[in-house]
């Protein structure tokens, strides 16, 4: 088939048939996609596109990065705008102004945009169903939109979108558009598989390391081997020399190596002779540790100080005291870091993994001295985030090679420069004290410190007891540290809910009837200020113990219980484990979730799922230790993770009916199942575990 | 740089590598099959795994001078049509979630069923050992038991 391709019929052709073809767009136009389609097509807003041949697009405004919004965004202007889901054509949206906040993080894609996707799809439904009413001159109030057509009620008549998307162009944009009644839902709500299945399953190109484009060149990086080490100079003669390598460029404190395939970039920059000179301190994990606790005995201003802890403290009849140890840890997001960039004097290309492209944009605009408006740049599907790719330097470092190298290039990154040069997981140490009278938790102390950023003084024992303290301390470190699959709560979790059972198991009380009687403790006579809300605290610990016929015992069986709130969702578990040769073997998780109404339930089940196990995983193996600034795990094989053999075998997953707007789902299941964990084990072995990695303590 | 005739997907294919190029980036600058991912570089995290001769192999950790005239099968002709039972499965289960190392499960997973046509959870255990650190293990280990039984049908 042979057609001549001018731009605008490729824009249309391409935006229309997808396939992938919308990543190829925005490169070769900065940002004006939509409103080119536009014009032969009906485009009510920016995230929909109808062709005249009824072809429907629908783009997803926020990055992938393995959270299903490609999926569950698309949903619900899909639901609105009543066409055949199976006939929508999916892309992700490019960094765009229109689209508002295009990042991924602090499981905020679905509960920000819920509303407002909603209208965007029933604008277009009521311009189409309008289009309808006009072309057959009947009341609009007697037509249906329904699977991509316009029915009129009485007579039977019908009409596709694609035919009335020429009419609808031509009608004013309502704002109030009727949203739907949620009993008429057909999408949100159900199973829809993720958009690219198929081609994630036969190993189509989706991620910013499948980049290929004419011209480009391969790079590597040499970055400081150690925190504290800068680059004082470096002898490129060897590098040079190597097969393939075309040109070394040095950047402020780094080294890139450009060749024309990825393994020669490598092997020249293995010959780099580079100086690197320590300016600052070469810090060791077991400083920072014998830090933590100076700092912890020393004491700081709480942050939050309910009723008197002291006082309480003189009528306990018992005083209980924990103190728990979390390291550094790295994303270990499955894609090793890349990003493309094509640097011409009067324009930018970026392409590549990044949940901020915003950012990107606009530090790449500052570094560069261009304007942001002729920077376009578009993310790929991403293997995986982890809040890793919420700091921006594999994108700003990419284009400032692109801009010295003058060429196109795609940096990759090896797992071994994703360890050392992370934004990582803060090591952390808690200390915990309850005072106990003999059948109640009179006072509760928190004293927390971590790497870099200060500790979150609350949880949900305050607001539910008389007397509680929380403090929280910061230590300054030149270990970068970062966001990680839900920052804070996914420590605090851990330890505030490990010590809650050992508090329970003091008191001789039931976990799960201990911690209900505190919600309704915060409900009927709230201390300070209250964070959460306890009737759905409690919806989620009653759901759970019933799906896990809570109080029943398996021979053989130990069970362990928590419960969390995070991104306004709320979530419980309960694990159950065995012991095989001495070792933990878990056997099934059972987790109750209140997250608002559930959009994808595939999707949502799929996340709750995960990030379960992604908690099994961080608790029970990994660690970074830093020695002289270095990271001693340097890969796989030393910075362990999870395989399939240690996950448990079944997690189910039960969601708590609700009307109310979705809240967040990629992160919240993760903090309580360490908590979990550790207290089943406790109820295998009699042995309290307040160290991750988990393994370490049972040997 | 020296040539070598490899036997990859049904075909004879000539590339000029340096020897000691693994295959991975063989078959992912070379030859343009992205299907196989680069996880570690170090032969632990699977996500590059291929089959030689029907087996499972790392492709990272092999260099391009040691696979001859070995049979070499990617993800991209894992199936003619993208119907293997597994990756059926995998499609009906919503197995993924990021989605970047799971061509290199479903390779894994496909040398195990070679090996054993119904594996039980035991032999699983045994011979998956790829990461995904989305945690998807639960659905994989699902979808490959509906993929023995689908092979059985």
């Amino acid at each position: 088939m042979k057609q001549e391709l001018t731009r605008r019929n490729f824009l249309r052709v391409s935006a229309i048939t997808g396939g992938g073809m919308m990543l190829s767009l925005s490169f070769l136009n900065n940002t004006a996609n939509a409103e080119t389609v536009a014009d032969t097509a009906f485009a009510p807003n920016i995230y929909i596109k109808i062709g005249t041949d009824g072809s429907i697009l629908i783009l997803a405004p926020n990055p992938e990065i393995g959270q299903g919004v490609k999926t569950s965004l698309p949903m619900i202007v899909a639901e609105e705008l009543c066409v055949d889901w199976k006939k929508v054509q999916v892309e992700l949206a490019p960094l765009q102004a229109g689209f508002g906040r295009q990042t991924a993080g602090g499981s905020g894609s679905v509960r920000g945009r819920f509303t407002d996707l909603r209208k965007a799809g029933a604008t277009a439904r009521e311009m189409l169903v309008a289009a309808a009413a006009q072309t057959w001159n009947v009341p609009v109030a007697e037509c249906v939109a329904e699977d991509g057509m316009v029915l009129h009620k009485s007579s039977g008549k019908k009409l596709a979108y694609g035919y009335l998307a020429a009419k609808a162009a031509t009608l004013e944009v309502p704002k109030n558009p009727t949203l739907k009644e949620s009993k008429d839902f057909k999408y949100i709500g159900t199973r829809v598989k993720d958009v690219d299945a198929h081609k994630i399953v036969t190993g189509q190109p989706l991620y910013g390391i499948d980049t290929r484009k004419e011209g480009m060149l391969y790079a590597m990086v040499a970055r400081p081997p150690a925190y504290g080490k800068t680059l004082v100079s470096v002898d490129d003669t060897a590098a040079l020399k190597v097969n393939g390598v075309k040109q070394v460029v040095k950047l402020k404190n780094s080294v890139a190596v450009l060749a024309t395939s990825t393994w020669a970039a490598k092997k020249g920059r293995e010959v780099l002779v580079i100086q690197w000179e320590a300016k600052e301190k070469l810090e060791n994990s077991t400083e920072h540790f014998a830090m933590f606790k100076e700092m912890i005995d020393k004491g700081t201003n709480p942050s939050r100080n309910d009723g008197d802890w002291e006082a309480a403290k003189k009528q306990a009849s018992k005083t209980i005291e924990a103190v728990f140890e979390l390291p550094t840890l790295s994303h270990g997001q499955m894609e090793p870091l890349n990003f493309y960039a094509d640097v011409r004097e009067d324009k930018v290309e970026l392409f590549g993994p990044t949940q901020v492209p915003d950012s990107v944009r606009k530090q790449v605009a500052e570094q560069l001295k261009i304007a942001e408006d002729k920077i376009s740049i578009s993310t790929p599907r991403q293997g995986g985030g982890f809040g890793r790719k919420l700091m921006t330097d594999n994108g700003v470092e990419a284009a400032l090679i692109s801009a010295a190298a003058k060429c196109p290039v795609q940096v990759q990154w090896t797992r071994e420069d994703d360890m050392q040069n992370d934004f990582y997981r803060p090591a952390e140490m808690y200390r915990y004290k309850a005072a106990l009278s003999a059948d109640k938790l009179l006072a509760w102390h928190q004293s927390g410190v971590g790497i870099g950023r200060g500790i979150r003084g609350d949880s949900y024992v305050a607001g539910a007891i008389e007397n509680y303290k929380a403090e929280g301390q910061a230590l300054k470190s030149n270990t970068p540290t970062g966001f990680w699959r839900a920052p804070g709560a996914n420590t605090l979790a851990f330890v505030a809910e490990s010590f809650m059972d050992e508090v329970c198991t003091e008191l001789k009380v039931d976990p799960v009837a201990y911690r209900l009687q505190l919600f309704e403790q915060a409900k009927q006579k709230p201390v300070g200020k209250l964070d959460y809300n306890p009737d759905k605290y409690k919806s989620v610990v009653e759901l759970v113990a019933k799906m896990s016929n809570w109080g029943t015992k398996t021979p053989g069986v130990f069970r362990g219980f928590a419960t969390w709130f995070s991104f306004n969702t709320y979530v419980a578990q309960v694990v159950d484990i065995k012991l095989e040769k001495g070792k933990p073997k878990i056997v099934k998780v059972y987790c109750a979730v209140n997250c608002g109404r559930v959009i994808n339930l595939s999707g949502a089940e799929n996340q709750i799922q995960g990030a379960v196990v992604d908690g099994i995983c961080h608790a029970m193996f990994p660690k970074v230790t830093f020695v002289n600034g270095a990271v001693v795990e340097k890969n796989f094989y030393s910075y362990n993770m999870l395989k399939i053999k240690d996950a448990p075998l079944d997690v189910a997953v039960q969601f708590v009916p609700s009307e109310e707007a979705p809240t967040g789902l990629g992160e919240p299941a993760l903090p309580p199942i360490a908590a979990a964990l550790s207290s089943a084990i406790f109820a295998a072995t009699g042995k309290r575990i307040r160290k991750m990695p988990f393994v370490e303590q049972m040997t | 740089m020296p040539k070598y005739t490899l036997f990859v997907n049904g075909q004879s294919m000539t590339v000029e590598a340096d020897a000691d190029t693994p295959l991975l980036w063989v078959l992912r600058d070379n030859l343009n099959l992205v299907g196989t991912k680069f996880g570690c570089g170090v032969a632990q995290c699977g996500a590059c795994t291929v089959h030689m001769n029907d087996v499972a192999m790392r492709s990272c950790s092999l260099p391009v001078s040691a696979v001859g005239q070995n049979k070499i099968v990617t993800i991209e002709a894992l199936s003619a049509k993208g119907d293997h039972p597994l990756q059926k499965a995998w499609e009906e289960l919503d197995v993924a979630q990021c989605g970047y190392c799971q061509a290199g499960q479903i390779m894994a997973a496909a040398a195990l069923l070679k090996k054993i046509p119904n594996p039980t959870d035991k032999d699983i255990d045994d011979n998956i050992s790829n990461i995904c650190r989305c945690g998807t293990q639960v659905r994989i280990r699902k979808a490959i038991h509906v993929a023995a039984k689908k092979q059985v049908k």
